[in-house]
């Protein structure tokens, strides 16, 4: 069933008989008419080329499981998170200035001065915290759905890299703020980079640009913080997502297809007897 | 799960995936829903708690209380916990390393069919328990503070060196008499005993393990400080010697 369907595929994408552009089509040669056609030409142009039509159809279209309800959307949530903090990141960065001498100035510039700037720094602040308890609660369901098992075994290992990557932001993140609290913190924490075995000290060396802390580390982090790391979740998510298409999301573990359709038999029935008079049902439909 | 038990379950997945609704719009409207709730929460979190901007970072003056970000609490206070000051680099990167491993590798040992959360004891009760732990050790963290006195009696000559010590927020990782807290840091009630000036003010220079280096005090601070640290020969010794 499957094998015509994709080897007419590409056919299917082309749209009737090509015509040129600008060329009037079956005589009515009215300039309003084309425009009016112009994004369905348009669109269909690009699907023409990328097949991208059928790609939406798919994603949009397929069916979630039975059962799916809102636990389901805390991985969404945290995508939301992460792209709230992409963006109030973005402007944070038209006003920041990573060197240790005027970082701090910077901060205290875009809080008081800039335009809601306080505003957008408070929303990248506490976005923070909620995209870290996103995470957890996502991992949460994951692990007592029982959801990290086949044939979602990668989607799990994938999950824990962006869990340490986002540890890593929230890390690399508290110092850029650099004040007291954040900085002497932020020693301590490399210091605690610096105990592991075998490539703790590089590590810890790596972090800071040197054997102290200096005017190279806030750079560094600047650096990790809003390219390296955000480069490379971004492409976790990318396959996350991926594989979410592939795999499609769990059923809740309670559900299973035998009872599933079984439950439903039971719920026709009740409401048939309800129906057929039963006065106690009929009061109970009522509430309802 | 044997080839059998993935056969079933996908099968059973096929006929769940079958009776469901379509991606859009229904679990869309959901995720959207959600979504706004998300941005409604940060905004709302943004204008009523604001931001906070201590002091500049100095490395000159250490008035500061070295504490993480919230969710690294229950990795700070961890270290607190794990009490002999040698093992501290077990609690920095074993712990976390160890954890992290059984995190990734979960899906590989944990292999059964079952998914219940009722029907996996083991899973969830170890679940369980990961969380209270976390959670409790993050509110330990939370209302931890570094202490600003220290009742020790002191010569009046050391006054100033107590000072420093207080203002450096050593008592945030050290024990003095019955003031600070315990870890990561050894205790220091009777560290004159156990070392020499000269060894401690080695350590208060290039600070070991976690310890930030303090060498970039003042002269006269650093000097203060390690004659302070450096008098510390326990309570009643401490006590007759202010007399």
């Amino acid at each position: 069933m499957a094998e015509p369907e994709t080897s007419s595929r590409f056919l299917k994408l082309l749209p009737g008989p090509l015509r040129r552009p600008g060329t009037p089509q079956n005589g009515t040669g009215n300039l309003i008419d084309s425009a009016k056609e112009a994004p369905a030409d348009l669109l269909g142009w690009v699907d023409e080329r990328t097949g991208g039509s059928s790609q939406m159809t798919a994603m949009l279209f397929r069916k979630v499981p039975k059962g799916t309800n809102w636990f389901y959307t805390l991985g969404s949530a945290t995508l939301f998170a992460f792209i709230a903090q992409a963006l109030t990141g973005v402007f944070l960065a038209m006003y920041y200035t990573p060197s240790a001498t005027q970082a701090y100035e910077s901060i205290v510039h875009l809080t008081q001065d800039v335009f809601l700037g306080e505003f957008v720094r408070g929303m990248h602040l506490w976005g923070a915290s909620v995209m870290v308890i996103l995470v957890f609660l996502h991992m949460a369901r994951t692990f007592f759905f029982g959801a990290y098992k086949y044939p979602r075994e990668l989607q799990w290992v994938i999950g824990v890299v962006l869990l340490i990557l986002t540890m890593t932001m929230a890390f690399t993140g508290y110092l850029l703020r650099f004040d007291q609290r954040a900085f002497w913190a932020t020693v301590v924490g490399t210091n605690i980079n610096g105990t592991g075995p075998l490539v703790g000290p590089f590590l810890s060396d790596f972090l800071r640009g040197g054997a102290e802390f200096g005017p190279t580390t806030l750079p560094r982090f600047y650096a990790i913080h809003m390219l390296l790391v955000p480069g490379a979740i971004i492409a976790m998510i990318g396959a996350h997502l991926k594989l979410v298409m592939t795999l499609g999301t769990t059923a809740p573990p309670w559900l299973r297809a035998d009872e599933a359709s079984k439950a439903r038999d039971l719920r026709t029935e009740k409401v048939t007897t309800s129906l057929n008079g039963g006065s106690s049902d009929a009061e109970e439909v009522n509430e309802v | 799960m044997n080839r059998a038990e993935k056969e079933a379950y996908l099968r059973e997945y096929e006929v769940l995936k079958k009776k469901g609704k379509p991606f859009f719009p229904y679990a869309v409207a959901k995720d959207s829903a959600m979504a706004l709730i998300v941005v409604l929460v940060i905004v709302l979190m943004s204008l009523i708690l604001g931001t906070e901007q201590g002091p500049k970072a100095d490395p000159t003056t250490t008035t500061f209380v070295p504490r993480p970000d919230w969710y690294f609490f229950f990795l700070f206070e961890l270290l607190r916990i794990i009490k002999p000051y040698q093992l501290v680099p077990i609690a920095t990167i074993g712990v976390p390393t160890i954890c992290m491993v059984l995190l990734i590798s979960l899906p590989f040992f944990d292999r059964g069919p079952e998914r219940r959360p009722e029907r996996r004891p083991v899973a969830s009760s170890a679940g369980c328990l990961t969380i209270i732990a976390m959670a409790f050790l993050t509110y330990v963290g939370a209302s931890a503070g570094p202490p600003t006195e220290i009742d020790l009696a002191t010569k009046p000559e050391l006054e100033a060196g107590k000072n420093v010590v207080l203002s450096s927020g050593c008592l945030g990782c050290h024990v003095i008499g019955d003031n600070g807290n315990h870890g990561p840091g050894p205790e220091l009630t009777e560290i004159g005993v156990r070392r020499s000036a000269a060894a401690i003010e080695r350590s208060l220079r290039v600070g070991p393990d976690l310890m930030p280096s303090y060498s970039n005090l003042d002269a006269d601070q650093f000097d203060d400080l390690v004659a302070y640290v450096s008098s510390l020969r326990g309570e009643d010794e401490e006590a007759t010697n202010g007399e």
